[in-house]
């Protein structure tokens, strides 16, 4: 297949652009597999000990060496992240990939911040953000419990019930079906989250206002993908229904919805993260004193950076955990469906 | 598709708007006499206690007033539309009590945000496409940022770039570009992997170079996926622009406007706004349409 001369690896690395999906198992390892492990943990080990050299204190100036040695690991890293990123065998060299890319963005800031003794309002450096975060655990579960075990959670459960029972009930009415759908494609152009300060003066500061902001911008999505998810069994498998005589409820149950739930699931996800940046942005608007987004407006006017960056990174473990775990259960859920087969 | 030129394309557009106009129409009534009915619901006691306190009122004045209050619960929908058309009217497009005026700056910021976002999402998709490395290592952490309330982090960066003296349009572009970044490249990452190995195989059999490959087939089998991320992303950037305008002290922009509003009570200044917003996000949004339109025009006809 490949032209004559042309060495096999490289018209294979033509291909791979196109779908790198479909992993050849077939491969062996990169041959150097070990020595790139080796590569990446001793320059992980270099790097610690820079780090905890006196040349990075923020005591000590930034001469030359200390700039050499930075640009030394800073290539070093990147070696050893093209080696990972080159082994193609297994999937684990994948997410290790990505791994490594984090902690060495990490180390680096962490870094640079610390020897050059960058003003903590401007960019704290990562340890004193996860100290802050140790440090402050009881009002930032507070916020959390305020933010997201109650609005965000309410408000989520709310919406997207509502907009599912709003799709089954004008299923059956296409007239009703044919009005409502574009108007409710048109909300996502919207700026949903400029209700906040209306939400809050008829729910009050409480958190039932953000919840009551949540279900607004949580309800259209759910209603346009389970509307769409209805009718995305085929011609064929309801043609079957209606020739083994099911009535419009037996179908509903044991073809429409079930196909319809990698739609309904989408949304799910989608929801998930629209829910968490309607209540902190809600917040922003006024709340009581707790609450994600409170602390992060308010510490921001009191340039307290570090727990902004702590409230923050407290939102985005909260969004991506969310996500992991519907992922997780539309896996369970959906087993059998091409989709969720195709993605194993 | 709708609204090529030729005749049959044509028709189908007025059937669509045969089939879909009445129904939106009958919802769009239904939603307003809801609206109107509500109103009624919510504004009648503030009516009955300030409005017809000292006098003997029947459902007629309890109706007209529940509808004209000064700052209802629930402003009824031509109060609103009086406000817009006065501010729009009453005052010149330079005054900070024409909502033009507020539009304008949020408009400038989130189209300003959202270009070099675009740009940036374009040129990182380019290079992920094209390096194995940036593939496995920068790629997985873009698309778990789709997850995570980005948002969150636009206080931050006002701090940041308020300490660095930069003020005004610069910090709410910033805040609208890397809400429209990250669909951007996502898309666009998907897009330019979209040929088949049959056409990648065929450039490479024309002895094609990688920038000839991405000029003749990647971008272009990559446009289709693009536009619905452009129309995501404007959407995102004016949430984010409207969000930077929050903290700055409430000078200009719809944001602003929406935030004194709420400082001051003033229901019905509050809905005129975010209708303003509402417009806005819709006009950026038909305006992505069309430029889809216009752009994948010639692609239909081929």
């Amino acid at each position: 297949m490949s032209p004559p001369g042309r060495p096999k690896g490289e018209y294979r690395s033509a291909q791979q652009d196109t779908s790198p999906a479909s992993l050849d198992r077939s491969v062996r390892l990169h041959p150097n597999g070990h020595a790139t492990m080796a590569l990446v943990l001793v320059s992980l080990a270099l790097a610690a000990a820079l780090l905890f050299s006196p040349l990075a204190t923020p005591e000590a100036p930034v001469g030359p060496l200390f700039w050499l040695l930075t640009v030394a690991l800073a290539v070093l890293a990147v070696v050893g992240i093209r080696r990972l990123a080159a082994m193609e065998t297994r999937r684990i060299y994948s997410s290790l990939t990505a791994a490594l890319l984090g902690i060495w963005i990490l180390y680096f800031w962490q870094l640079l911040v610390v020897a050059n003794d960058v003003p903590r309002v401007l960019l704290p450096a990562p340890w004193l953000i996860l100290q802050s975060l140790l440090d402050n655990i009881g009002t930032l579960g507070n916020d959390f419990v305020q933010t997201v075990a109650k609005a965000v959670v309410v408000g989520w459960l709310l919406g997207c019930s509502l907009g599912f029972m709003v799709a089954i009930a004008i299923d059956r009415l296409p007239f009703l079906q044919r009005g409502l759908l574009p108007i409710a494609s048109l909300t996502s152009a919207i700026p949903l989250v400029g209700v906040a300060p209306i939400a809050v003066m008829w729910f009050g500061f409480e958190w039932h206002s953000k919840a009551a902001v949540v279900v607004l911008m949580t309800f259209f999505p759910m209603l346009v993908s389970t509307l769409a998810g209805l009718q995305a069994s085929n011609r064929l498998e309801r043609e079957l229904m209606h020739s083994y005589a099911a009535s419009y409820t037996r179908t509903l149950w044991s073809l429409r919805l079930p196909s319809a739930t990698p739609f309904m699931f989408a949304a799910l996800k989608v929801n998930a993260s629209l829910a968490l940046i309607g209540a902190i942005v809600a917040e922003f608007f006024g709340s009581p004193t707790s609450g994600l987004g409170f602390r992060i407006s308010v510490e921001a006017t009191r340039m307290n950076m570090t727990l902004v960056w702590a409230a923050v990174v407290v939102a985005a473990v909260t969004g991506s955990l969310a996500y992991t775990l519907l992922s997780r259960l539309e896996r369970r859920v959906a087993f059998w469906h091409p989709s969720v087969r195709g993605s194993k | 598709m709708a609204t090529t030129s030729d005749p049959a394309a044509r028709s189908s557009l007025a059937q669509t708007l045969r089939v879909q106009g009445l129904p939106v129409a009958v919802v769009l009534l239904l939603i307003f006499v809801s609206w109107y009915g509500l109103a009624i619901a919510l504004n009648a006691q503030g009516a009955i206690e300030r409005d017809l306190a000292d006098t003997a009122w029947t459902w007629k004045d309890l109706v007209a007033a529940s509808w004209s209050m000064e700052r209802p619960v629930l402003p009824a929908p031509h109060q609103v539309l009086l406000d817009l058309w006065e501010s729009l009217t009453g005052w010149p497009v330079n005054s900070p009590r024409n909502l033009l005026f507020h539009t304008f700056v949020t408009a400038q910021s989130t189209l300003l945000g959202f270009a070099m976002g675009t740009v940036l999402g374009l040129v990182l998709s380019v290079c992920i496409v094209h390096s194995r490395t940036l593939d496995k290592a920068l790629l997985p952490w873009i698309v778990a940022s789709q997850s995570v309330p980005v948002l969150a982090i636009a206080p931050i960066v006002l701090v940041i770039l308020g300490s660095m003296g930069l003020a005004g349009v610069a910090p709410k572009a910033v805040i609208a570009m890397y809400l429209c970044f990250f669909p951007v490249t996502v898309a666009m990452v998907q897009g330019l992997r979209s040929p088949q190995v049959i056409e990648t195989e065929m450039m490479h059999t024309y002895a094609a170079n990688r920038w000839q490959a991405l000029w003749m087939l990647r971008l272009p089998a990559s446009l289709p996926f693009l536009f619905p991320a452009l129309r995501v992303g404007v959407a995102a950037g004016l949430v984010g622009a409207m969000v930077a305008e929050l903290p700055t002290g409430a000078q200009a922009g719809l944001g602003a406007r929406l935030l004194t509003g709420s400082y001051y009570g003033q229901t019905v200044k509050i809905w005129s706004a975010l209708v303003m917003s509402a417009l806005l996000g819709l006009v950026l949004t038909a305006a992505m349409a069309a430029l889809e339109r216009i752009v994948l025009r010639h692609r239909r006809q081929a």
